[in-house]
C-alpha cells in the first residue's frame, strides 16, 4: 500500500504547487489581458487556449522534446548539470502548468475585466498609486476568479494523465502520480486495487473541490 | 482662484470649457443632462484627458507641458453611485481615504458624526441604502483631505427624503470648512439651495458664467439691486 | 473481388475506425489486428507480404498488450491478436473471448540494453555496474513483458536495488525506445527487434538465461472466428515466407 500512498502524495503535491505557481503566473498575465483589448492580445490569448485544443499526449510529446537533453532550452541548463527536465518532479510541474494555463488565465482575465474602470477612478481621487491600486483594490474585488482558477487548476492537475505519461516515467516517489497507478493497476488486471484507488482519487477531489466553493460561499455572505 | 480651460472629445463628446471662479464656496455646474458637466469635472480631476488647462489655487494640475496624473492631485471625489469599494466596510473605506491622505489631519469622529455615520460604520457596503452610501462617500472623500471636492450629481439617484437629509449636510460643510465645492446637477432644487454662483452648461460649452449670471446671495442688496437681478435673470431664463 | 470493391470498403473501413473503435464487424476481404508495439516492423511487413499475395487487406492497430487485452474484453473488434507475451491470450482463451486450439508462439523476444550514445553500452553490459549515468528506461513492467524481462534482468545482476532510483518507465516498449532515441534516457532496455536492422549507438544482447522467456503468442478471436481473411492470417504468420520475415528482426522462431 505504501507505493499508491506515495503516489497519492506526488499527485497532491504536482496539484498544489501547480496550482500555487499559476496563481502568480496568470495574474500579471490576466491583469494585461483585461486592460484594453488589441489584436496582439487577441492573438495571445488564442495562443495560450492552446493546450486546450491539442491533445494531451501531443502536447506531453512537445514537452518532451523541448525537455529533453538536444533541446536548446536544455542546453542552458547543461553547465549546472542538469541533462533533461523530463522524468523529474519539476518537469512534470513545468507540464502541468502549461497544460492548465488557460483554466487560470481566463477566469483570471474575466474577473478583473468584470470590475470595470470605477474601482480605479475611485482609488485614484483617494490618492493610490496604480501599484497600491492593484494589490488593495483590484486583487481582494477579483478574488472571485482566483478561486475559480485554483479550483479549475487543481482539479485539472489532479486528473492528468496524457502528458504525465509522456514526460514522466513514473518514477515512484517523483512522478508517479495516481492516475498512472491506477492505470498500472489496469494493465496488472488487478481491478479491485484499481477501484479504490480511482474511488479514493474521486472522494479527495471532491472534498478539496468543495472546500474551496465553501470559502466561496463564506465571501459572498460576508460581503453582500 | 479655480482657473479650467479644456476642450477635446471624449468618447462621442465634444467639450469646449472654460471659467475661472473664486477658491471658496460652492460653485455649481449646471445644465441637462449630456450637456457635458460629469466630462468636465471628470477632466478637472484628470480621469479623463483633455488637452487644455487646470488650475486649482497654486497648483497647475495640468498645462500643455504637464499632465499631474489623478493620484498626485488632492482632489476629493464624489461620484453619482456605485462607488463604495465592496471589499471592505464602511469604515475599510474611510480608512482607505484616512491612510492615504498625506499625513494631513482630519478630524474623523467629527465627520462621522456630522455624517450620522455612527453607527454604520461596522457594516458591509452592500447593506446601505442609497443615501447612506452617498453619505459614506462623502466623507470618504473628505477624509482626503483634499484641496477641493468634486461632486458629480451626487444625489440624483435618491429619492427625495434622502436628498432633504443630505443636502443640508454639503451646505453647512462648505460653510464651516474652507473647502472649495464643484458641484455638478441638473438640479434646480439642489442648486438653488446650495451654490454660490452657477456655470451653466449646453452641448458641451459653458453658456453662463457668475458674471453674467444670477447669483443666489441677495444678502446686503438693496431692493433696487434686487429687482435688477431679477430683471437680469428673468432674461437669461434662469427659473427663481 | 474487384480491387474498386476493396478500395470502397477499404474507404469505409478507414471512415469506420476514425470515429469509434468499437464499431461494426470487419467485412471478409480485411482482417482487423492488434500488433504489440515491439512487433510494429516485422508486422507491417508480413501484412505487405500477405497483401500481395491474398489481395486482402490488413488493418493493424499497434499498442500495449496490456490496453489490447482490456478493449478486447470490452468488445473491441480485433480479429487477431499478436500479444507481446503468453499470458494475455492465455487468460482470452480461458475467458472464451478467442478461439480455443488457435493459440501458438509467433515469435519468442530477445532482451537487449541499448544506448543512442555510441559506445556507452559494452558488449557485456558492464555499464550497469558502473552505473554513470541518470536515467534507465524500461518498459512499465506490468504492461509490457520485455519490461518485466528488464526487471528480472537487473534483479539477476543483482543490481535492481541499486539501480530502481535511476529507472524511468515507457508506458509502452515503443515510448521507451522514444526516451532512448531521443537521449532523454541514456540508455535502456528495449525488444531486439525494435534496434536490430539499424546499427546506431550501442548495445549488449541480454543472454537469454537472465530473463523468463519471452513468448509472444498469437491468437484467433472471436470476432475472426468466421472470417477465412483472419484465418488465412493466422496461417500466413506460421508460414516459411512469414518466419523468414520475423527471424530478419532479431526473434527467434521454432
Amino acid at each position: 500500500m505504501t507505493d499508491i500512498a506515495s503516489a497519492i502524495h506526488v499527485t497532491v503535491l504536482l496539484a498544489t504547487v501547480t496550482t500555487l505557481s499559476l496563481l502568480v503566473i496568470a495574474t500579471p498575465i490576466g491583469w494585461w489581458l483585461s486592460r484594453n483589448r488589441s489584436l496582439f492580445k487577441d492573438i495571445i490569448t488564442a495562443i495560450i487556449a492552446l493546450p486546450i485544443v491539442l491533445p494531451p499526449t501531443v502536447l506531453g510529446f512537445y514537452l518532451l522534446v523541448a525537455m529533453g537533453p538536444k533541446s536548446p532550452l536544455m542546453v542552458l541548463l547543461h553547465p549546472f548539470g542538469i541533462r533533461t527536465l523530463n522524468f523529474s518532479f519539476a518537469g512534470l510541474v513545468i507540464g502541468s502548468v502549461i497544460y492548465s494555463l488557460p483554466f487560470a488565465i481566463q477566469p483570471i482575465r474575466n474577473a478583473f475585466e468584470s470590475l470595470g474602470r470605477r474601482p480605479f477612478d475611485v482609488a485614484a481621487t483617494l490618492r493610490a498609486t496604480p501599484l497600491d491600486t492593484f494589490f488593495t483594490v483590484a486583487l481582494p474585488m477579483a478574488r472571485k476568479g482566483f478561486l475559480t482558477a485554483a479550483l479549475l487548476v487543481f482539479a485539472h492537475t489532479v486528473g492528468e494523465f496524457g502528458v504525465v505519461l509522456m514526460i514522466g516515467g513514473a518514477i515512484p516517489g517523483k512522478t508517479e502520480v495516481v492516475s498512472i497507478r491506477i492505470w498500472q493497476l489496469v494493465e496488472q488486471l488487478d481491478w479491485p486495487n484499481a477501484h479504490r484507488l480511482a474511488g479514493g482519487l474521486l472522494v479527495f477531489a471532491f472534498c478539496v473541490l468543495l472546500s474551496l466553493l465553501l470559502i466561496d460561499r463564506r465571501w459572498s455572505q460576508r460581503h453582500d | 482662484m479655480i482657473e479650467v480651460s479644456l476642450k477635446g472629445t471624449a468618447g462621442s463628446f465634444g467639450l469646449d470649457a472654460s471659467f475661472s471662479v473664486p477658491a471658496q464656496g460652492v460653485t455649481a455646474i449646471w445644465g441637462p443632462s449630456g450637456s457635458g458637466k460629469t466630462t468636465l469635472l471628470r477632466a478637472m480631476a484628470g480621469l479623463t484627458r483633455l488637452a487644455g488647462y487646470v488650475r486649482i489655487g497654486a497648483d497647475v494640475w495640468q498645462d500643455r507641458q504637464r499632465f499631474v496624473p489623478v493620484h498626485k492631485r488632492r482632489i476629493g471625489y464624489v461620484f453619482q453611485e456605485a462607488s463604495l469599494l465592496p471589499h471592505l466596510s464602511v469604515r475599510g473605506n474611510l480608512d482607505f481615504a484616512l491612510k492615504r491622505n498625506g499625513d494631513h489631519t482630519v478630524d474623523f469622529d467629527g465627520l462621522v458624526e456630522r455624517l450620522k455615520l455612527s453607527a454604520l460604520l461596522n457594516r458591509s457596503v452592500g447593506r446601505l441604502s442609497g443615501g447612506e452610501r452617498q453619505r459614506v462617500a462623502l466623507a470618504r472623500a473628505l477624509m482626503s483631505a483634499p484641496e477641493i471636492l468634486l461632486m458629480d450629481e451626487p444625489l440624483s439617484s435618491l429619492d427625495g427624503e434622502a436628498k432633504a437629509e443630505i443636502v443640508p449636510m454639503i451646505a453647512s460643510l462648505s460653510r464651516d470648512t474652507a473647502l472649495p465645492v464643484l458641484y455638478v446637477s441638473h438640479d434646480a432644487y439642489e442648486v438653488e439651495r446650495l451654490a454660490d454662483r452657477v456655470l451653466r452648461m449646453s452641448k458641451g460649452r459653458i453658456i453662463e458664467t457668475p458674471d453674467t449670471a444670477f447669483n443666489a446671495s441677495l444678502d446686503g442688496l438693496s431692493e433696487a439691486q434686487v429687482r435688477a437681478l431679477a430683471e437680469a435673470a428673468l432674461k437669461a431664463g434662469i427659473k427663481v | 473481388m474487384t480491387s474498386r470493391f476493396t478500395l470502397h470498403k477499404r474507404a469505409l473501413m478507414t471512415a469506420i475506425l476514425c470515429l469509434s473503435a468499437f464499431s461494426a464487424p470487419a467485412f471478409a476481404g480485411d482482417v482487423q489486428v492488434a500488433v504489440a508495439a515491439n512487433f510494429t516492423e516485422p508486422a507491417k511487413e508480413i501484412a505487405a507480404a500477405f497483401e500481395t499475395k491474398t489481395g486482402s487487406h490488413v488493418i493493424m492497430s499497434f499498442g500495449s498488450s496490456g490496453a489490447f487485452y482490456s478493449q478486447i474484453q470490452q468488445g473491441a473488434p480485433f480479429e487477431v491478436f499478436l500479444s507481446a507475451d503468453a499470458e494475455r491470450p492465455t487468460r482470452l482463451e480461458a475467458e472464451t473471448l478467442g478461439v480455443k486450439g488457435t493459440r501458438f508462439v509467433y515469435a519468442y523476444g530477445t532482451l537487449a540494453l541499448w544506448s543512442a550514445t555510441p559506445g556507452l553500452v559494452d558488449g557485456k553490459g558492464a555499464i550497469l555496474t558502473k552505473g554513470n549515468f541518470q536515467h534507465i528506461a524500461i518498459a512499465e513492467p506490468a504492461a509490457a513483458p520485455y519490461g518485466l524481462a528488464a526487471v528480472e534482468t537487473m534483479k539477476k545482476l543483482g543490481l535492481y536495488d541499486t539501480l530502481s532510483p535511476k529507472i524511468v518507465k515507457g508506458s509502452s516498449i515503443a515510448q521507451t525506445y522514444g526516451f532512448i532515441d531521443s537521449g532523454s534516457a541514456e540508455l535502456g532496455f528495449v525488444a531486439l527487434s525494435q534496434i536490430y536492422k539499424q546499427n546506431k549507438g550501442s548495445r549488449w544482447i541480454v543472454p537469454a538465461a537472465d530473463y523468463t522467456p519471452i513468448d509472444q503468442q498469437a491468437i484467433l478471436l472471436n470476432p475472426g472466428a468466421n472470417d477465412p481473411t483472419a484465418k488465412a492470417y493466422i496461417a500466413f504468420l506460421k508460414s516459411p515466407e512469414a518466419v523468414k520475415i520475423i527471424k530478419s528482426y532479431g526473434y527467434t522462431v521454432h
